[in-house]
């Protein structure tokens, strides 16, 4: 077996990958949602994703979880238990739920057999009569059960599991009775399956709730974490439309932005949307809107506006499967090239990229502040994997930015809008202070704002907003360097978890790869990069879409060393560690100039570009 | 749709209506020689120009005959937009003669008259009815003043709106 | 409008005139418009800079540069969209929206819908002309079926877009028209509009003398209207309905909750917030 992928068998593995599935009312998404939840409570990490078929209600479903004892940046290789209720239109999810000879495949035999690709990679199959073991309990769910035998493989205690049932139960007290009967029924079932290999004891960190606070311990999703960014930065108004994956930030900001004085406008449209949180910002106030590409596209012109104008404001984008409608429900990061070089003339901007679910709140808010500071738009590109991804983290420092906006005293003398400055920012008059009125304007403009054909006046304002966001101090915050091999791995957004994990097990093997995450993509910085990129030899690029954009957009703008070379799949799969790490493993030990491409059977095809 | 003018007016209020039409002129001329100017049309520029003047030294006038030491202090009268000096707007073009700009100055002084005369005839007392006819005589006297202007000022041609070029896209 | 005489006041019409001298042809309506709209301001005595005039791409649009006080020239029909993000962002601001017949009922036109629903303190003014003046002439919505036109020879075939109609359905609260050959009664039905607390509708019929030269005539078609202003949406209904888009006034003036509802502006603590992700 591979040593990359080898865990002994008995051993405590460093973590566990739970898949539970069901469809029709089975309750999934809660049994996953309370697994997650008690494994916290029991002082573990882990991250949950979701997948489900395109019916509202009813449709398949499959909650995808990882535990371990540190915090979780990626979804693993394999799943080491899937535990499915029924097997109705499961067989879709097989990619999803990728196993081996070392997984478990716990199934209800009352349903049928497994479907084959489920034990195509050996793994081992187990029958429990799921339904019939909580039809025995009057008022008990199935997904009680399941939650038991889940937790109880897993090794988690059953105060755990039941503070998590109750935590989560909304009803009256008849059913709490049954259900925690049945959670206990799953418990027991466990003891007869042999072979799982289980977390560790609880260490010693306290299950604990105040323990948990005291420790400052989450549990949050990428759009929620966005949402608490944008809010403590600053932003005090939102205009939303919905749209599958950033609904969910949205919603998540519209009582939190009324509990401080903030309001949430839901608009008619994306255009109404953008334009609406232009004319919030035009008035002063930190504003914010979100969605993904196809809203996203929509947003342009005005996002051209803001450029113009110079009104600062934020857009989140929460990637999804493209082009045009695309995959709505699936993660890519094939927005890059559309955010980076998307509007009609010159017109810069900044795009951030949080690289974790808990990155998406200091990110978020970095970005606030930078749009405000530079007074541009900012595209924070999250996506689906992040943002609707749940994940137990470390409660995120405070990176301390906030909206500070520079703006124009009250009777400025000779006060003009766009007057050029040697940073390329010029004071902002903000509606309602006297002596200093001025129109904001998408037309070319003189420094006074009034609209202009000259060439003089296009080539100093383009030159203004240009400079302001190159020229602009970013700290270190424009990207995580990590390590200091002559060989580097830069990749941006959710890939970096499994890019980090990766190297760690490459490193494992000798290599030591330096990795660059970048949180900041646009403007480019060339002197930074280069600093980052000092001592490397040879660099490859890690992403997740079809058409390698972010090689594309590094190699259009800086001089990277050697043949860079490109790992770049689209979505809907996740880019999983153990693939990465064969294939950078792969690339750092080719010596030929030869490019290869390998295929095997059951595991997607990786591209490999030299 | 014209203003009302005040009912049973007092003398103060003739002539703060007065004063009112006048600057109201002013500034009307003044508005029109600016689009003329950005339209580069000089001639007519130039004209709105002197009638702006011409109506400046009314109002200084009146300001003297009254004892108002500015315009700021004087008292004010509403509602005059439309007043009878007020040039209709459809009735300007970029290709305007200076004889078309004097037209529409005869027609404003015309109405001005027939103003204050109406004025008169409903003045509150006799002092405000001397005054409302002697604006009357006033006006009386500037539209003679604008006809022997016309009369020596080239009447245009019928082809005088005519322009080879097709207008202009802007943005 | 008020003929007595007043104590001087401390702004003018011409207070709320910028320096910017208009691009319009000369005998455009949008001149008498803009007088009307300074004037309006100074009756209400808005100091001009707590007031912002938001507006779109068109002739029209260019109306805010041309005022002394706030404006924003934003992006073709959604002026709208941005004067609400600002209103609500700042109630504190009077928020005067203006644009024409293309800007607002074509691009603009789901805007205007969602605007008239919402109920926010704006004033909508759309001066229209019945033609797309910026891009040389093609119709617009307000256009005639039978208007020749380069981009529609022989006219549209589209029956015309009745903005009134449309603003009455979708929830406006205050309908009014003006005509630009009108400044004065124009001035009062601004004035009215800015006061009237909720989304304010005013279309100014304002000739294009340049591609509708024929529009002079609109001066002989307009006529007060004949009866008073209803606060009656099925009357104001019939009314409006049967209008041959030449009558004047303000006709529809109702009372609605604005939005947003809730006013008072809650101060909570931002780091309370973290409290739901705490474990």
């Amino acid at each position: 077996m591979n040593a990359i992928h080898a865990r002994a068998a008995g051993a405590s593995p460093p973590s566990l990958s739970i898949a539970i599935a069901g469809s029709g009312g089975s309750g999934v998404m809660t049994a996953g949602a309370m697994l997650l939840d008690a494994a916290a409570r029991s002082g573990r990490y882990g991250l949950m994703v979701r997948t489900s078929g395109p019916q509202i209600r009813g449709g398949e479903a499959a909650a995808l979880l990882r535990l371990a004892e540190q915090p979780v940046g990626a979804l693993d290789d394999r799943f080491d238990l899937l535990i499915a209720m029924d097997w109705q239109n499961l067989h879709r999810f097989a990619d999803e739920i990728p196993l081996g000879a070392a997984s478990l495949v716990v199934g209800d035999g009352d349903e049928g057999e497994p479907p084959a690709v489920f034990l195509a990679d050996g793994a081992r199959a187990a029958l429990l009569s799921l339904k019939q073991i909580a039809r025995a309990i009057p008022g008990a769910w199935v997904n009680m059960v399941t939650l038991g035998l889940a937790g109880a493989l897993a090794g988690l205690p059953r105060a755990a599991l039941e503070a998590a049932f109750r935590a989560s139960w909304k009803r009256d007290g008849a059913g709490l009775d049954a259900n925690l009967r049945a959670l206990d029924a799953g418990i027991e079932a466990a003891a007869g399956i042999a072979g799982m290999s289980r977390l560790a004891p609880a260490p010693q960190r306290s299950a604990a709730r105040a323990g948990n606070a005291a420790a400052g311990r989450w549990l949050v999703s990428g759009n929620e974490a966005a949402g608490y960014g944008a809010i403590r930065a600053g932003v005090r108004f939102v205009a939303a439309y919905p749209i599958t994956p950033a609904t969910e930030l949205l919603e998540w900001l519209a009582p939190a932005l009324t509990k401080v004085g903030g309001t949430l406008v839901q608009a008619e449209d994306e255009l109404a949307s953008i334009n609406m949180a232009i004319g919030a910002s035009y008035g002063g106030v930190p504003s914010l809107t979100a969605t993904s590409g196809p809203g996203l596209a929509l947003m342009t012109e005005a996002l051209g506006l803001a450029v113009a104008s110079e009104v600062p404001v934020v857009v989140v984008d929460v990637m999804r499967g493209g082009p045009s409608t695309g995959i709505p429900a699936k993660s890519e990061q094939s927005d890059l090239s559309f955010a980076v070089g998307g509007l009609p003339g010159d017109a810069p901007r900044l795009v951030l990229a949080p690289t974790s679910i808990a990155d998406c709140l200091a990110t978020t808010q970095w970005a606030v502040h930078l749009a405000e500071a530079l007074q541009a738009p900012a595209i924070v590109l999250s996506d689906q994997f992040m943002g609707q991804a749940r994940a137990i983290i470390d409660r995120p420092e405070d990176p301390g930015f906030f909206a500070e906006r520079l703006t124009a005293d009250e009777s400025t003398p000779d006060y003009q809008r766009y007057r050029d400055t040697p940073s390329g920012v010029s004071p902002m008059a903000i509606p309602g202070t006297a002596g200093v009125t001025y129109t904001a304007d998408g037309l070319e403009h003189s420094e006074s704002g009034t609209p202009s054909s000259q060439a003089r006046d296009h080539r100093l304002q383009l030159a203004k907003r240009e400079r302001k966001l190159a020229q602009h101090d970013y700290g270190t915050w424009w990207a995580d360097v990590e390590g200091d091999g002559d060989a580097a791995v830069v990749t941006f957004g959710s890939v970096t978890g499994a890019v980090r994990e990766a190297i760690a097990r490459v490193g494992a093997r000798g290599p030591k790869l330096r990795l660059i995450a970048l949180r900041l993509l646009a403007p480019a910085l060339p002197e930074a990069m280069a600093a980052a990129l000092d001592g490397v030899r040879r660099v490859i690029v890690v992403e997740q879409n079809h058409g390698a954009q972010l090689y594309r957009w590094l190699r259009a703008m800086h001089d990277l060393p050697g043949k860079p070379a490109s790992f770049h799949r689209p979505g809907p799969l996740p880019l999983r560690p153990g693939e990465l790490a064969e294939a950078l493993l792969d690339w750092h030990g080719a010596r030929s100039s030869a490019a290869s491409a390998r295929t095997r059977s059951g595991q997607r095809t990786t591209e490999t570009m030299q | 749709m014209s203003a009302a003018a005040v009912a049973a007016p007092t003398l103060t209020q003739v002539m703060a209506q007065a004063l009112a039409i006048e600057r109201a002129a002013v500034e009307r001329y003044n508005a029109l020689a600016d689009v003329m100017e950005v339209h580069n049309n000089r001639p007519v520029t130039e004209l709105f120009r002197k009638l702006a003047a011409i109506e400046t030294q009314h109002v200084q006038q009146i300001l003297a005959h009254m004892g108002w030491k500015s315009v700021a202090t004087a008292p004010t009268v509403w509602g005059l937009l439309d007043g009878p000096e007020s040039v209709p707007e459809e009735h300007v073009h970029y290709l305007m003669w200076p004889w078309h700009a004097l037209q529409l100055a005869l027609g404003a002084e015309e109405r001005a008259e027939a103003f204050f005369a109406r004025l008169a005839e409903t003045a509150a007392d006799e002092a405000a009815r001397r005054a409302a006819l002697e604006l009357r005589d006033e006006e009386r006297v500037h539209v003679a003043l604008v006809k022997a202007w016309l009369e020596r000022t080239p009447e245009p041609g019928t082809d005088w709106a005519d322009d080879p070029d097709p207008p202009r896209y802007t943005d | 409008m008020t003929e007595t005489l007043c104590p001087p006041a401390a702004r003018t019409p011409a207070d709320y005139k910028s320096a910017t001298k208009p691009v319009w042809c000369p005998g455009c309506g949008d001149f008498t418009v803009l007088a009307s709209l300074t004037r309006a301001l100074a009756a209400l005595q808005l100091p001009p800079h707590e007031v912002a005039v938001v507006s779109g791409i068109g002739c029209s649009s260019r109306i805010p540069a041309y005022t002394a006080c706030y404006g924003f020239h934003g992006v073709h029909g959604r002026a709208l969209a941005a004067a609400t993000g600002l209103k609500v962002a700042r109630p504190d601001l009077t928020v005067v929206v203006t644009g024409g017949d293309g800007d607002g009922y074509s691009i603009g036109g789901n805007h205007f819908l969602h605007a008239c629903r919402r109920n926010v303190d704006l004033t909508y003014i759309v001066m229209d002309n019945h033609v797309y003046g910026m891009t040389k002439g093609q119709a617009s919505p307000t256009t005639e079926p039978d208007w020749d036109s380069k981009l529609s020879p022989g006219g549209t075939g589209v029956r015309s877009f009745h903005p009134l109609v449309i603003a009455l359905a979708s929830g406006a609260t205050f309908i009014a028209r003006g005509y630009s050959g009108d400044p004065g009664g124009t001035a009062d039905i601004i004035a009215q509009a800015i006061r009237h607390p909720g989304f304010a509708f005013v279309e100014i019929l304002s000739p294009c003398v340049t591609f509708r030269p024929e529009q002079r005539n609109w001066k002989q078609q307009v006529r007060p209207a004949s009866v008073d202003r209803t606060d009656d949406a099925a009357r104001a209904a019939r009314r409006i309905m049967t209008d041959d888009g030449f009558n004047i006034g303000v006709l529809y003036c109702a009372e609605r909750t604005q939005y947003p509802l809730r006013r008072e502006r809650v101060g909570g603590a931002v780091a309370a917030l973290e409290s739901e992700f705490v474990l």
